[in-house]
């Protein structure tokens, strides 16, 4: 059966708000990892920022996202920037929140994730979407960046949580 | 002004840092912001530019959305 192991501290952004959040010095001793996320952002005149996700340093990211903006056509793109955060102009106090799944996280050869996410406004424009990604990296993951997609910063009450997964 | 900051967790220690992001960092989100404004305004133009077809297209035709969208239903 799976377990979830909480790795490293919660991070809980103070008042004066982040650029990025790292999870740094990962143990490979999991099969998968999980990072929960519940985000605002102060990016301005916009009820929705994006999720940007990153790993170690350097490689390529394809990814392929898919995202219903609360009415109009759902659309698709390729902006590795996973659905989603809520900014500034979403109702007042609401957070957007994602799950991350990157399995095989430690294995040797490119590594996929997935993203849900969804952002939060008491109004039309509310967003949901999911991303597939594969990062060209073959070396073990051993640190996750986490910043908004609009290079704004995680407001004050932002949390990040990361799990290792056993017997995925 | 100070710079931005980011925080780490040092998932082996458990230890939490808030670290000043360099000018270098800085520069980087900058550039970064810059690109994500290119991209929405973009994206902002090609939805009206689509909103502005659709109304001319059912102006021509004399129907309106929801007639359009029973036919297409």
């Amino acid at each position: 059966m799976p377990t979830f192991t909480q790795i490293g501290s919660a991070v809980v952004v103070g008042s004066g708000g982040q650029a990025t959040i790292s999870f740094t010095t990962i143990p490979s001793t999991y099969t998968d990892l999980v990072i929960k996320i519940s985000a605002r952002t102060n990016l301005g005149s916009s009820v929705v920022d994006g999720l940007g996700v990153s790993f170690n340093t350097g490689g390529t990211y394809t990814v392929r996202r898919l995202y219903g903006a609360g009415s109009g056509t759902p659309a698709s793109d390729t902006t590795n920037s996973a659905p989603f955060t809520t900014a500034s102009t979403a109702t007042a106090s609401t957070f957007g929140n994602a799950e991350i799944y990157i399995p095989n996280y430690a294995g040797s050869t490119a590594k996929s994730f997935s993203v849900d996410g969804v952002s939060e406004n008491n109004a039309t424009a509310a967003y949901a979407g999911l991303m597939a990604g594969l990062w060209s990296g073959t070396a073990a993951i051993t640190q996750i960046n986490l910043t908004s997609g609009s290079a704004a910063n995680f407001v004050e009450h932002t949390t990040a949580y990361l799990y290792g997964v056993s017997n995925a | 002004m100070p710079n931005p900051t980011r925080i780490e967790v040092n998932c082996t220690t458990g230890e939490v840092l808030e670290i000043e992001l360099t000018d270098a960092e800085v520069a980087e989100l900058a550039y970064q912001a810059e690109l994500a404004a290119d991209a929405k305004a973009e994206d902002d133009r090609i939805a009206a530019e689509r909103a502005v077809a659709k109304a001319a297209l059912l102006e021509r035709l004399g129907i309106t959305a929801d007639e359009a969208a029973l036919l297409l239903g």
